[in-house]
């Protein structure tokens, strides 16, 4: 009983991956993709992706959960892009500056993200969520008014024609690539992004390293319990913020990356499905609300890209419309989340169920 | 006095307001001694403790008087930090254990050791790595010391309960400067094996010099391993002696008192019939969070008051809770006979039980309604009183002068001081408010009712209506009541037969005229086993 036991929580913990896997399975061949094609769009995917994933694992291990709120950082990169398109500066060194000019913005909207958050303890993701929202307004408003009237912006190409606000589309022609191709490196056809995947371990390691520090370990403490994280003397508050701004920080690189990467920004859209992809690649790797690693990011992204790059051309040959696929990632990216949230809240029930039953005592449970 | 004792404590007293709960508190504790403290629920025990341990509670009402003497010098802790630097370490009731670190982690948490990393010179001391060889070395030195078998590298999820308080204890000694360890109620939830490797491990830890304050309600365990048994009662120290020169008896006697029996009515001519059985509890569990019931075997006769005592958390609460199928229970009730199904709410007010809920202003009491309505709404939603058809019987509407006059009888029988039937109960005095309860119970006329605390936080006068009100409906119409409190002498005044709660188990059921010290001493759980009288 107790090995049947352990095979069927062993799917149920890893249900979702499974799912994906199957459905993966079975839509690759009906695709017709080559391999040496889907091993090419799953490299570029990753290096997309990958930082803004694994920017979401701190608040996760400080139990804040999955920080909606770091479309934040993604509108912090995405101004920092602006100036540095403004200003001419290309390449690699574009990047970077674009980095140093949002960073101090990353910081105040992670931290003022972390003191509302603070305020609205066990309801974290929702609030972030719905801040992400606001934020998102405060931002058009800035970017659509301010921008080339209160902030001075030089170039015409950037402005709409009246004059002041930032067009609809943001070329980064400049800084295309240029990080993915800074090393070049061709295998049989399949060009990998070194310079970008070395900046990724780098940060993997940093993730390691960090859960090894003193802050770390009273991040971990403080998402398991922060009652009893406080009676140690362990400053809760503080430790949440500081894990929030991290978060949003990481996601600011995140975007820079993932834009250099795509060549053009959506000045006004690009942000707001950086976090709902994100959460939902990570979920699909098999990451909890409480509890999420680097594998997870890593099987996250290549299942969930998987299943986006085949199934719009397997709903063509199965259906002979391209646009079920499309459907079908929207749908499965807000699916995974409610499933997720679902099985989350589901799991904690039952956990509860198991403690008081245990000490009820073994003579109770008869009836 | 040939030496300084390492704690002293010298007439301390402490007032919530115009409520004193501590009088004049005088003992000491010495080196390597272990100190029993005793007392009932509501003796100070907990208030004692909170000044020891310069809780924020104490300093945010006003403080203390008196004087506490740690090492010979006057102390005065205004914050739980200052009590830890002063080298006093306090293991609480419930634990304070993060669930999915290992025990090293637990017992070092906030105090780990850090190696130099280059990253603090930028972001400071929270950026040094975590010393996991020092920190395993430390950890288990410190549960050497308590001599128990424990893995340091488990997770606290995984343990079982006993270890878990070996987990606290060890997180106490591993703090290198704790003289003094406060132990509350530490044997509280463990077996009996459990208990006795903890108090060996006491034993040990005194022995090496650690003075020990142990808080616990088992006399016996008390007797065992204390070198000294201070005894509160009422906020006073009744008893302060060298455990040779006491007994378990003589502990209860002392923490229970004889106290005066003001409230009591006479148990005058008793000319009722108890009759059969009414009511017939076979191995009942309840979850109630809190008030845990485990195994309670029970048979209540109709027409008899039978009253279930015990301390806080030992499960008295529960069984009525249960039985009224407001908390998670399992096991079989059967009510004159039949069979009552557990966890429905309506099945228990349908078979004719009704209950009078300890929490008045949460589950008992609509309170932002009137007390006509209040009274008559158990009534009206269960068994379709107050209700007269209209249309010829389409619909079926309130009849509001039934519902007033209803009312305006209870408020004069009860004597429930208000302006009218239609003042809001939220208004009225906790005592008024409680009396609406009853009535609203006697309203569905129960052949069995659950009183659940009538009389707390009531004044003594209407104490006195409360229970002389039960007494009258038992005599005069025969209603069989249980009767769940706290206040030993309140049940014996006007019970039958008392229960006592131990655990979550029954420790024993006397009659209500036997003396205090033998309730005093089922409560203590030293007679656990053997007593089953029922």
């Amino acid at each position: 009983m107790n090995k049947s036991d352990g095979i069927s929580q062993f799917f149920i913990r890893n249900a979702v991956p499974l799912v994906f896997l199957v459905v993966s399975a079975v839509a690759i061949p009906i695709s017709q993709f080559s391999p040496s094609y889907l091993i090419q769009e799953l490299l570029i995917r990753l290096s997309r992706n990958a930082f803004l994933v694994l920017s979401l694992l701190i608040p996760i291990m400080a139990g804040m959960g999955l920080n909606f709120g770091m479309v934040l950082g993604a509108m912090a990169g995405q101004i920092g892009l602006i100036f540095v398109c403004d200003w001419n500066i290309v390449g690699v060194q574009g990047l970077l500056l674009a980095a140093i000019i949002s960073t101090p913005l990353a910081i105040l909207f992670g931290f003022l993200c972390g003191i509302v958050l603070n305020k609205a303890q066990g309801r974290e993701m929702v609030t972030s969520y719905i801040l992400g929202f606001f934020m998102n307004g405060v931002y058009q408003l800035v970017v659509l008014y301010g921008f080339g009237s209160l902030v001075p912006i030089v170039s015409a190409k950037l402005l709409l024609s009246r004059g002041y606000g930032i067009r609809n589309v943001t070329n980064l022609d400049g800084m295309r690539r240029s990080l993915d191709e800074l090393i070049p490196l061709n295998i049989a056809g399949i060009e990998i992004p070194v310079a970008t995947f070395l900046l990724i371990g780098i940060f993997c390691l940093f993730v390691l390293w960090f859960r090894k520090t003193k802050l770390g370990q009273d991040m971990r403490a403080t998402g398991q319990d922060m009652v009893v994280a406080r009676s140690a003397g362990i400053r809760v508050m503080r430790t949440r913020i500081i894990s929030i701004v991290i978060s949003t920080v990481l996601a600011c690189y995140g975007q820079i990356v993932f834009l250099q990467n795509v060549g053009t920004m959506n000045t006004y859209n690009s942000h707001e499905q950086a976090g709902v992809f994100a959460i939902a690649a990570l979920l699909v790797g098999g990451a909890t609300v409480s509890r999420a690693s680097i594998l997870n990011v890593f099987t996250g992204i290549i299942l969930f890209h998987l299943v986006f790059i085949v199934s719009p051309m397997a709903g063509k040959y199965l259906l002979g419309d391209a646009q079920i696929g499309e459907y079908f990632r929207v749908f499965i990216s807000y699916g995974i989340i409610a499933l997720a949230l679902v099985l989350h809240a589901w799991r904690r029930m039952n956990d509860k169920e198991r403690a008081r039953a245990q000490f009820r005592g073994a003579e109770g449970g008869a009836a | 006095m040939e030496t300084t004792p390492l704690l002293r404590v010298e007439g301390v007293g402490k007032a919530y307001y115009s409520n004193v709960v501590l009088k004049n508190i005088t003992f000491s504790l010495e080196e390597g001694r272990i100190l029993g403290v005793v007392g009932e629920n509501g003796a100070g025990k907990s208030t004692l403790m909170n000044i020891l341990f310069g809780m924020s509670v104490i300093e945010k009402t006003g403080g203390y008087t008196g004087s506490i003497f740690v090492n010979g010098e006057e102390v005065h802790f205004r914050r739980p930090k200052d009590a830890l630097n002063a080298g006093i370490g306090m293991v609480h009731q419930e634990f304070s254990l993060i669930p999915g670190f290992t025990v090293t982690e637990n017992i070092l948490l906030n105090r780990e050791s850090l190696n130099y990393t280059v990253a603090e010179e930028v972001f400071g001391s929270c950026l040094r790595t975590l010393n996991r060889p020092a920190m395993t070395t430390r950890a288990e030195s410190a549960i050497k010391k308590l001599n128990v078998d424990l893995d340091g590298e488990t997770l606290i999820a995984e343990l079982p309960v006993g270890h878990k308080q070996f987990t606290e204890i060890a997180r106490e000694i591993a703090n290198s400067s704790t003289k003094i360890l406060v132990l509350d109620e530490p044997t509280a939830v463990l077996t009996e094996s459990e208990a006795d490797i903890l108090l060996a491990s006491m034993r040990r830890l005194a022995d090496a010099g650690i003075a020990i304050i142990f808080i616990s309600h088992r006399l016996n365990e008390v007797l065992t391993i204390c070198d000294d048994i201070v005894v509160l009662r009422d906020g006073e120290v009744v008893l302060n002696t060298p455990t040779a020169q006491t007994s378990v008896r003589g502990m209860a006697a002392a923490m229970v008192g004889r106290k005066v029996e003001s409230i009591a009515p006479e148990n005058n001519e008793d000319t009722r019939l108890i009759g059969e059985t009414l009511l017939e509890v076979d191995h009942l569990w309840v979850d109630m969070p809190g008030e845990t019931v485990r195994n309670v075997n029970l048979a209540i006769r109709q027409g008899e008051i039978f009253g279930i005592g015990g301390l806080a958390g030992q499960g008295k609460l529960g069984i009525a809770n249960g039985i009224m199928g407001l908390a998670p229970a399992g096991g079989t009730v059967r009510f004159d006979g039949k069979p009552l199904a557990l966890n429905q709410p309506s099945a228990p007010l349908a078979a004719g039980i009704s209950a009078v809920s300890e929490d008045r202003r949460g589950v008992g009491l609509l309170l932002e309604e009137s007390i006509a309505w209040n009274i008559i709404f158990s009534a009206m939603q269960n068994q379709g009183k107050f209700l007269k058809p209209l249309a010829g019987g389409l619909v079926r509407v309130r009849d509001e002068a039934a519902i007033c006059a209803c009312a305006q009888r209870y408020i004069a029988d009860l004597e429930i001081k208000c302006v009218n039937e239609l003042q809001i109960v939220q208004e009225l005095s906790g005592g008024n408010q409680q009396k609406v309860c009853l009535a609203k119970a006697f309203e569905t006329n129960p052949r069995l009712l659950f009183v659940a605390e009538p009389t707390r936080g009531i004044d003594v006068g209407a104490k006195k209506v409360v229970l002389d009100t039960l007494q009258r409906y038992n005599r005069e119409f025969g209603m069989t009541i249980v009767m769940v409190s706290s206040e030993l002498e309140e049940l014996r005044s006007i019970c039958d037969r008392i229960a006592i709660t131990d655990r979550g188990r029954i420790a024993g059921i006397l009659p209500a005229s036997e003396p205090s010290e033998n309730f005093g001493i089922l409560m203590m759980g030293t007679a656990h086993e053997g007593a089953q009288t029922a």
